[in-house]
This record gives C-alpha cells, sequence and structure tokens, in this order.
C-alpha cells in the first residue's frame, strides 16, 4: 500500500502551522497521531497533497485542571488520557472510552483532537465528549474560537472547522456532584470501532435525575445526543422501568440514518444501541449514587 | 545449549532473529539496479477488455515499461493445475489476462518504474475500457439454467464431478427403522492472512540467462519446475529462493501469475524488479479457502447407531483453477467422510464450480475441516434428533483402537489411533457431567450456556508418492534431506521442506541433535534455496516432519553407521562392543577408550586411517517416501457462553486432545494447536469473505475481515494421547492443521448447544452476534406462536 505524492511540513508552532494551513487552503490536511488519515492515505482514498504534520508542535499535548473544568491538549493521546488521574477522577467515562480505543498501539499514537477533527462516525471519542459538554478551541493564523461541541460535528467525517482551524485545546466542564459517567459500547469484530457506544453523563439529586446527557457514535452518520432520552431521564426517579423506557429511545434522533452493514443491519443497530444505553445509563447511575 | 533429545520442549533457535527485526524477507532483497512492478488490476468481477490505453503510464516520471497481457501472451503461457482428476475442464490461465477477466482483482497489466511509488502512481494512469459481463459468485447458482457464464470450456461453470463412496447407502436407508436427518451445510469462505504479504523479486543474468526468483513461498521446488514448464526457461538455469517467510497457511503453495511475470518482465528490460503484494492486493490476488455449500444427510437408527452419510457438495472454485484446486473438495474432503466412525456406507458427489471469485485452494486443513465440521456438525445434529446425548452416539459409533492400519469405508488406510482412549481422555480433563449441571443451573438463572464436542480425524503427512500419483498428483510427494558433518564435527543440513512460521531451523536441528549427540548451537539448518540442495516437494499437509524429517532421520542413521564403523576401526574394537552415547563412543566395559563424533569426524577427513574401502568425508543422503499417509486424531471440548442481549458468543473454555504419534518438540507442538485452534474459532466466529452479487468484495480490508483477536480465547488446556504412527521410522504424524479442523464444529456444536432448548438445531458459520441474536428471537418468536396454538386448541 503506497500513497500518492504530497509535500510534508512539520512546523513546531501553531503560528507557523496556521500559517501553512491558510497558505495552502484546501490543499492542505492536518495530521495528527496519523491513525485515521494515514491509512485512508495508503488505501489512496484521501490523497492531500500537502501534509501538515503539528506533531512536532511542543505544549500540546496536557491534561490541566482548570477553576471550571479539565482543559485537554489537542495532541493529548489516548493512552495518557486513559491514565491521567486527572480525567480518571473527573470523567470516568473518557477514561474507560480511552483505554478501550483499538488497541495499543493506536492509543499511543491517535489524539483527542484528531479523533473529533476527523469525526469517524464510529469514533469514540465524539459521543463521550459530547456526553460531557464543553467545547473546543480552533485556532486560525489570525484568530481564536471556541466552538460548542454540540454544534462541532456536522455529518459524515465533516465538523464545524475551518480548513484554516487547528484545534488547540479541549475545554470540559466540570460535572456536578452527584453526576455518575459510563460508556458503554459494541464493537465491530474486525476494526472493533463501535457498531454502536453509547455515552452517558447523568446527576442525580435526592432522588431525582436533575441532568442527563446521553450521546450515541456507531449507528447514524456522526456522534448525536440522544434527546429524547434524556427529556425521559430527566426529573425523574431513575427506577428501572423508567430506565428501559429511556433507552428505548436511544436511537430515535438517528432515525431512518441508521447505518448497514456487512456487521449489524439496521435493525440490529438499532436494537443494540438501546440495549447499550441501558447499560450505559445503568452503570452511570450507579457511580452517581 | 547442548545436546537436545526427542521430545524436549527445545526453545525456538529462529525467534531471536525473527522477533527482533533480523529476519531476511522478499522486501529486505535489494538488489543493484531493481525496478519495481505494479500490477493494473479488473476494478469488476466479470468484463471483456475492449482496450488498454497505456500511453500517460509510459510517459509517467520513472516508468521504464508497460506490459498488457496481450503484449507478453506468448512469453507468459498459462498457469498449470497440479492435479488432475476424470475429465477435469482446464480453461486457460492467462497470468495477465488478455480478454476478458473474470474477477475482482485478475490482473491485466504491470508497470515497470524506477520507484514502487511510481509504479503504483502509474497504475492509476492507465485507462481500461470495459464492457461489463453479468457476474455470479455463488458456487450453486452458478450451474443452473442461465447462469453467467466464465469459460467455454466449463458448460454450465462445471469444472468436475467427482464421486466417492463405499458400502451402499441409497440401500441402506431404506430399512425402516432408519431415521434420515437432512440439513443445509455451508462452510464460507475464508481469505488467508499470512503476516507477510506475498511478494517476488526476479534477478535476470543477462551475460548467462540465468534467472533467480527469491519469492514468499511455501514451495521453492516446485515453483521452480511449475516455473520452468510454463515458460520454457531450461530448469538448470531457474533459482528459486524462498527467504525466511511470514506464514502462508497453504496460500503460498502454488506458481502465481506474479511470479512468472516478474521473471519474463526481468528478461524484457533487463533488470532485477520487485514486487511486493500491499495487503489490499492480497485480499483479490491470493487464493483464498473453502467456500462449500452442501445438501448432506446423515442416517442412523433410534439406538444411536449411525449406518451412513450422504453429500452432495458445491465447491466453489473461483474464477480459475488454482495449482492443487482440484485436490482440496475431492480427495481432501471425500476420503474423510468416516472419521472416526466405522460409518458403513458413504455417498458423496462433489461439483467443482467457477465462478466471479478469486480462485480457492488449500486454506489451513485443506477440505478437511470443511470434511469434519459437516461430520461432527452432523453427528451432533443426529444426536439432538433422537434425543440423545452426543458424547453416548458418538462414542457407540467409533472404530476400535488400532496400531497398524485399519482400511476404511472410503478405502483409505488409517494408520493409528486410539479414539475411545482420547475421547476418554477429553472428557476426564473437561468433566461433563459436571459442565451438565452447571449448565441446567445457568438456565435458570437466565444464561446461555453450551458445550460442543468434535472428534477428527486428517489425513497429513502428504506423501505416498505412487497413491498419489495414482489419484491425479503431478509431482510426487517424497522428501529428501543431506546431512553434512564438517572436520570440526559441526553439522550442516539440507532439507526440502522449508518453513513458514513452523520452526524447521530448530526441530530438524533438535532431530540431528538427539541422533547425533552434536549440541544444537553446532548444527545449521538450510532450506528453501533450489541451488543449495536437491529436490524437494514443500511444506504443505503436516507433512514436514512425518516426511522430511523422516527422510532427515535416515540420512542420520547412514552418518551413525558410518561413523561407527570408523570410531571401532580407531578404537581398534569389534564394533559389536562399541556403543554410541551422547555423541560418544565407547568399547564396552573398557573406560578410557572413547571417541567423540567431533573427533571421529575429523578423521574422516583427515582420512589417515580409514577401514579398508571407507570413502573419506561424512556427508550423506537420503530420499524418503513412506508406504501411508499419516492421521492424527484428537477431541476438542468447547463451552460457550451467549449475551441473550446481544447474541455475542464468548468462548469460556478449550480443550484439546490431539493424538500426533510421537511428539519431537512438545512447545512447538502447543504453540501450533494454539495457532490451528485459534483460526479454527475465527471461521467459526467471526471470518467470511462477502461478496456482492456481481463480483466486489465487501470485506476486503482488514477494517471488515474480522480475523480472531486474542480476547476471544480462553487458556486453552491441552493434553495429548499417543499412538506413534507406522508410516514413519519416528512415529509423528503432524500438528500444524489439526486445531483448524477440529475448532470450528467443536465452537459450533457448543453455540447449538446452548440455544437447543429454544429449538435451534443448526447454525452456519459465523456465528456472528447478529445471527445469533436473531436465532434467538426467532426460536422464542416460534415458542410464543407453538403457546398461542396450543391455547387455542383448548
Amino acid at each position: 500500500m503506497v500513497t500518492s505524492n504530497f509535500e510534508y511540513f512539520a512546523p513546531t508552532s501553531v503560528d507557523e502551522a496556521t500559517s501553512l494551513l491558510s497558505k495552502y487552503r484546501g490543499e492542505a490536511k492536518v495530521l495528527a497521531g496519523g491513525h485515521s488519515l494515514i491509512p485512508m492515505m495508503k488505501l489512496r482514498l484521501a490523497e492531500p497533497g500537502i501534509l501538515v504534520d503539528i506533531g512536532q508542535i511542543e505544549g500540546l499535548s496536557y491534561v490541566r485542571k482548570e477553576e471550571d473544568g479539565v482543559a485537554i491538549g489537542s495532541m493529548t493521546t489516548y493512552r495518557e488520557m486513559a491514565t491521567s488521574s486527572v480525567i480518571q477522577s473527573n470523567y470516568p467515562l473518557l477514561a474507560d472510552a480511552s483505554a478501550r480505543v483499538a488497541d495499543l498501539q493506536v492509543r499511543n499514537r491517535g489524539t483527542i483532537g484528531g479523533s473529533l477533527a476527523h469525526s469517524d462516525p464510529a469514533g469514540d471519542i465524539p459521543a463521550v465528549v459530547l456526553a460531557i459538554g464543553g467545547s473546543v478551541v480552533a485556532r486560525t493564523r489570525r484568530s481564536k474560537r471556541e466552538i460548542n461541541i454540540d454544534r462541532f460535528q456536522v455529518d459524515l467525517l465533516t465538523t464545524a472547522l475551518r480548513d484554516n482551524e487547528i484545534i488547540t485545546e479541549i475545554k470540559l466542564p466540570g460535572l456536578a456532584s452527584g453526576t455518575g459517567t459510563a460508556y458503554s459500547k459494541f464493537h465491530q469484530p474486525a476494526s472493533h470501532y463501535a457498531i454502536t457506544g453509547v455515552a452517558a453523563v447523568i446527576t442525580i439529586s435526592g432522588e431525582t435525575c436533575t441532568d442527563a446527557r446521553i450521546a450515541v457514535t456507531g449507528a447514524g452518520d456522526k456522534a448525536t445526543r440522544a434527546r429524547r432520552t434524556e427529556r425521559i431521564l430527566k426529573g425523574k426517579e431513575l427506577t428501572p422501568p423508567v430506565i428501559r423506557r429511556a433507552a428505548s429511545r436511544a436511537a430515535a434522533e438517528i432515525g431512518d440514518a441508521l447505518n448497514e452493514d456487512i456487521h449489524a443491519s439496521a435493525e440490529y443497530r438499532e436494537h443494540l444501541t438501546r440495549i447499550h444505553a441501558g447499560y450505559a445509563i445503568d452503570q452511570a447511575v450507579a457511580a452517581a449514587g | 545449549m547442548a545436546v537436545a533429545t526427542f521430545g524436549e520442549s527445545v526453545k525456538r533457535t529462529e525467534d531471536p532473529r525473527l522477533i527482533t527485526g533480523r529476519g531476511k524477507y522478499v522486501d529486505d532483497v535489494r538488489l543493484t539496479g531493481m525496478a519495481h512492478l505494479a500490477f493494473v488490476r479488473s476494478t469488476y468481477g466479470h468484463a471483456n477488455i475492449k482496450s488498454i490505453k497505456t500511453s500517460a503510464a509510459r510517459n509517467a516520471p520513472g516508468v521504464i515499461a508497460v506490459f498488457t497481457g496481450a503484449d507478453l501472451q506468448e512469453e507468459l503461457g498459462g498457469l498449470p493445475v497440479g492435479w488432475m482428476l476424470p475429465d477435469l475442464k482446464q480453461p486457460p490461465h492467462p497470468p495477465l489476462a488478455y480478454e476478458t477477466v473474470r474477477y475482482l482483482g485478475d490482473a491485466v497489466a504491470v508497470i515497470v518504474a524506477d520507484s514502487a511509488y511510481q509504479a503504483n502512481d502509474a497504475v492509476e494512469l492507465v485507462e481500461v475500457d470495459y464492457e461489463v459481463l453479468p457476474a455470479v459468485v455463488n458456487g450453486e447458482e452458478a450451474t443452473k439454467d442461465g447462469a453467467p457464464q466464465l469459460h467455454e470450456e466449463a458448460p454450465n461453470n462445471i469444472g468436475f464431478d467427482w464421486e466417492v463412496g463405499g458400502g451402499d447407502y441409497a440401500e441402506a436407508i431404506k430399512d425402516p427403522d432408519v431415521i434420515v436427518v437432512k440439513e443445509r451445510i455451508v462452510n464460507q469462505r475464508l481469505i488467508p492472512n499470512s503476516m507477510e504479504t506475498r511478494g517476488v523479486v526476479a534477478d535476470y543474468d543477462v551475460g548467462k540467462g540465468n534467472i533467480t526468483l527469491y519469492t514468499s513461498t511455501q514451495i521453492p521446488h516446485l515453483v521452480k519446475l511449475l516455473f520452468s514448464l510454463v515458460t520454457g526457461w531450461p530448469e538448470q538455469k531457474v533459482r528459486v529462493i524462498a527467504p525466511d517467510v511470514g506464514g502462508g497457511f497453504g496460500s503460498k503453495l502454488y506458481l502465481y501469475a506474479e511470479e512468472v511475470v516478474a521473471g519474463i518482465v526481468a528478461r524484457q528490460v533487463k533488470r532485477p524488479v520487485k514486487w511486493i503484494e500491499s495487503r489490499s492486493e492480497a485480499y483479490v490476488s491470493t487464493a483464498h479457502g473453502r467456500d462449500h455449500i452442501c445438501d448432506a444427510e446423515i442416517a442412523g437408527k433410534k439406538d444411536g447407531e449411525i449406518i451412513g452419510i450422504k453429500v452432495d457438495l458445491y465447491a466453489n472454485l473461483g474464477a480459475y483453477l488454482s495449482t492443487f484446486a482440484p485436490l482440496i473438495p475431492t480427495y481432501l474432503f471425500g476420503l474423510m467422510l468416516g472419521g472416526v466412525y466405522k460409518m458403513p456406507n458413504i455417498d458423496c458427489k462433489v461439483h467443482g464450480v467457477f465462478t466471479n471469485t478469486t480462485p480457492v485452494d488449500a486454506y489451513r486443513g485443506a477440505g478437511r475441516p470443511e470434511a469434519a465440521y459437516l461430520v461432527e456438525r452432523m453427528v451432533s445434529r443426529f444426536a439432538q434428533e433422537i434425543g440423545r446425548d452426543p458424547i453416548v452416539v458418538r462414542r457407540k459409533n467409533m472404530l476400535q483402537a488400532h496400531k497398524n492400519g485399519r482400511e476404511v469405508t472410503t478405502g483409505v488406510m488409517y494408520d493409528s489411533g486410539d479414539y475411545k482412549g482420547n475421547l476418554n481422555k477429553a472428557l476426564e480433563i473437561f468433566d461433563y457431567k459436571q459442565f451438565r449441571a452447571d449448565q441446567r443451573a445457568a438456565r435458570r438463572d437466565g444464561k446461555l450456556l453450551g458445550v460442543g464436542i468434535a472428534t477428527y480425524i486428517e489425513i497429513c503427512g502428504m506423501a505416498p508418492s505412487a497413491v498419489a500419483s495414482s489419484l491425479g498428483a503431478g509431482a510426487g510427494l517424497w522428501e529428501s534431506s543431506n546431512v553434512r558433518v564438517h572436520p570440526t564435527g559441526k553439522a550442516t543440513i539440507y532439507i526440502g521442506t522449508s518453513p513458514h512460521g513452523q520452526g524447521h531451523e530448530t526441530t530438524m536441528a533438535q532431530l540431528v541433535s538427539s541422533e547425533l549427540g552434536i549440541p544444537i548451537e553446532d548444527i545449521e539448518v538450510l532450506h528453501g534455496d533450489t541451488d543449495q540442495g536437491q529436490f524437494g516437494t514443500g511444506t504443505f499437509g503436516s507433512r514436514s516432519l512425518a516426511v522430511g524429517g523422516a527422510a532427515l532421520f535416515n540420512s542420520l542413521q547412514k552418518v551413525k553407521a558410518k561413523t561407527h564403523r570408523l570410531a571401532s576401526h580407531l578404537l581398534e574394537a569389534d564394533p559389536k562392543f562399541v556403543t554410541f552415547s551422547n555423541g560418544t563412543f565407547a568399547v564396552e566395559d573398557i573406560a578410557d577408550k572413547t571417541l567423540t563424533i567431533q573427533e571421529v569426524a575429523g578423521q574422516a577427513y583427515a582420512a589417515a586411517n580409514l577401514p579398508d574401502g571407507m570413502e573419506p568425508g561424512l556427508e550423506e543422503v537420503s530420499f524418503f517416501d513412506p508406504q501411508n499417509f499419516a492421521w492424527p486424531n484428537g477431541t476438542h471440548i468447547c463451552v460457550v457462553e451467549i449475551e441473550q442481549d446481544t447474541g455475542k458468543v464468548e468462548v469460556q473454555r478449550y480443550v484439546a486432545v490431539d493424538d500426533f504419534g510421537n511428539v519431537l518438540n512438545p512447545m512447538i507442538v502447543d504453540g501450533m494447536t494454539h495457532g490451528g485452534v485459534a483460526q479454527g474459532i475465527g471461521q467459526a466466529l467471526s471470518e467470511q469473505a462477502v461478496y456482492t452479487d456481481d463480483g466486489q468484495l465487501l470485506s476486503g480490508s482488514l477494517m471488515d475481515y474480522a480475523l480472531p483477536s486474542a480476547d476471544m480465547f480462553p487458556m486453552m488446556e491441552l493434553d495429548r494421547t499417543v499412538s506413534p504412527s507406522p508410516s514413519n521410522p519416528i512415529g509423528v504424524k503432524g500438528a500444524g492443521e489439526a486445531g483448524t479442523i477440529a475448532a470450528s464444529p467443536a465452537v459450533m456444536n457448543a453455540v447449538v448447544d446452548a440455544l437447543a432448548h429454544l429449538g435451534v438445531k443448526h447454525m452456519d458459520m459465523p456465528a456472528t452476534s447478529e445471527k445469533v441474536w436473531r436465532a434467538i428471537q426467532d426460536a422464542k418468536e416460534a415458542q410464543r406462536a407453538a403457546r398461542a396454538t396450543a391455547r387455542a386448541a383448548k
């Protein structure tokens, strides 16, 4: 498997990288960990003329506790997230999902920023970050903006990121006390991507669910909030019948856009999404208690 | 290290080299002036080539030449078939297609360029104008009236109709007490994934007219012979080298188009050329395995006595006949339909069918996994039908133990085995009674547990040349060895089989060490270079030790005889009183009269004091052709748990008790069993090649072709029984394929057992989560409907 010809840049600063993106706008592709882009290039499904490797830029790999949450540098690897005590204690589902992405080699190289920017319809991280909430910090040569995660995933392999922007940071909000989280995934046997993955972040006060963010990956063309499920959960005591009813609506937003392939029919995917929504909610509730 | 013994778990001496990246594979061959090849391959399953425009590619940077199939039609000839059957249709198989492409990946042109990048860039510049034709990918559909036709020579796409049998099945089932159970059994197509893909470097010596092919193959000597036959290149001017080879599983057991094209193109451009197969290419251009659609019947009586089996098989051959394609679904399948049972009546018909798919040939086990799967599935199916325990039914029908040959219904002679003894040992380890109690308890808790048992016997140690030849083999199946003990007492041996993961360098050296008492690190094992040794047939059919090892053993006996005579002469003792052990010759009862084999070897070369008539030097050659195949057998037991909610199958326990005859290196044999079982579990649970009706491959990469991964396996519990094979002087049978043969029926029997109480009787492989989930839904639905009917009746 041999890629087609491309020009390679390895900038050492964000300024230099964003300048290159502006200069070669439309032609250039950002290379982060390389575990999505390079396989596509080797299959010649992607043939970018210019590759801007941001792996040489220092200071993009960190997990930092902030006053109102946690900031994660865009080049932080799955492995770093899986083993970070800050992430383990603040967002157990992110640590858990990061530990279960693909295999160790991929986890050592693949990054949170790369995963979000690539927006694979079956990626784990987009759903997990969507359930946590927060924003993506994007920079161009001249500007910097924060994109709310709810508006970040736009379509299949498409995000709100412009082609002269680089993700530098992911800002996650602090979770209220009484919040439990979980990520439950059924993996495709060959690629180990999610046939369906459900991330749940649930806050319970007394006996009542005061907040719930549920996100689904793998089932449709992008990571999606299961808002109907959230609505059923919110304001209620989460008894098993309530959870069952909520979980049964987990694929409702995806509707007719359910994926179908040789590994799972749309019907089976929908079923798995409901089942794993139930698992994720159960676990999040248990963790909240 | 020291002198190794037979039966010792010597660590693999090749491993430090191979696992630290110091192996030398085809891609490590870099020659001065070497150019690179890339193939233009069909993007359709079936199409006529209207025209090929190559001018843009020819003018691309770095491109040296572009050849189409039409350009090289004369030079390339056609790829050969190495196994004949009566009335076998042999349509031409051009290495580069020139009129019609018949499967996705069929090569139509080759680019020669300075770099692999330039060659691959130029592939995209070749414009092939295709007239797309209707395609057929299913082996049964292809034989029906109106199906697209692949070859003029093969009406209805039938390459051969073949049958085998024994007894009289039709007559036997006329007995009114006989129950006949029918099932359609599909053995899905698999795609081999050796760690190293194929590759070839062709080095043409312009001055001498010689060609050297470095190729990733299991059969360097046969590649040399077949290359020479196909191209007309004089055999003495062809050298084939199989360097380190990273796996094959049967898929590197043929002469491939790319090997022939590389040789011819190297001569055309007068430069060495290299082609390394990409993984994507491997999915379409390297032979696939299995792909059977079969109507099966098993017949027996209420008490569990089985009276026969009937099989009508559509075996998908793919678009052309690969080298050994006619052998796999015929002899290697049909002869095995008795299993380890008396099975007095066998009726087997096989239709070999051409389809618009990658050619199908041997894949680990080759015919025997398909047979064992069918027999073991049907025996369990029969037991379920008559309401008896599958183990009781098996035991009732098993052959008696025998040590030296037992002819069975298909006419072949099993060598040795104690089938019931083997079964009993497996059951002891497993504790079957306890499991059934656990299973009942689990069902009460809503858990789905199942046990699957599979016995097997397989034909390996592929040899008796006369027998093989009478059945259609195009080459002898013996092996040879050459043992050279150097003046310092160190040794170099040459063997005709070469490893692609099996550990020959260790096991063969271990055999030398145990026989001659030379430390294992003093022994160099050469293989895979046709200029270094005489002919050898190759590594397949679990034959390297049973045939090649036996040839080596015989050479070692000659070395021992010569050194014994020379030592006796030097010790001035009657040979009768000279003993040899652990590398030392001694005279009985005289403590200080000894000579080491190293000292004797030195004297053989010094030649100063040889017995009358003895030639100097110490080198021996043997050729070995056994009288019978070797027949490993065994019992595998598997436990699965099925997740009710999702249908996901988890293998919880795996017990394998195999009879491999004598075992030279138990650690290596355990490793082969682990790998074989893993591959069998892969077929049972996840692997499948999926084509669309028009011949596109949906499972065309590792992203969609589900190889099993380590988290799918429990720790395997391995044990053995030992019935030495009378087929060779070291009593070994062969262990390379057994795990694969037994594992898929063991797993599938367990899956069906877990669902049997819901009314499930059979499921085709792979037992994917969705398939199992649907079976559970359907069974529950059927139960609900039955209850409703019952209520209505009341």
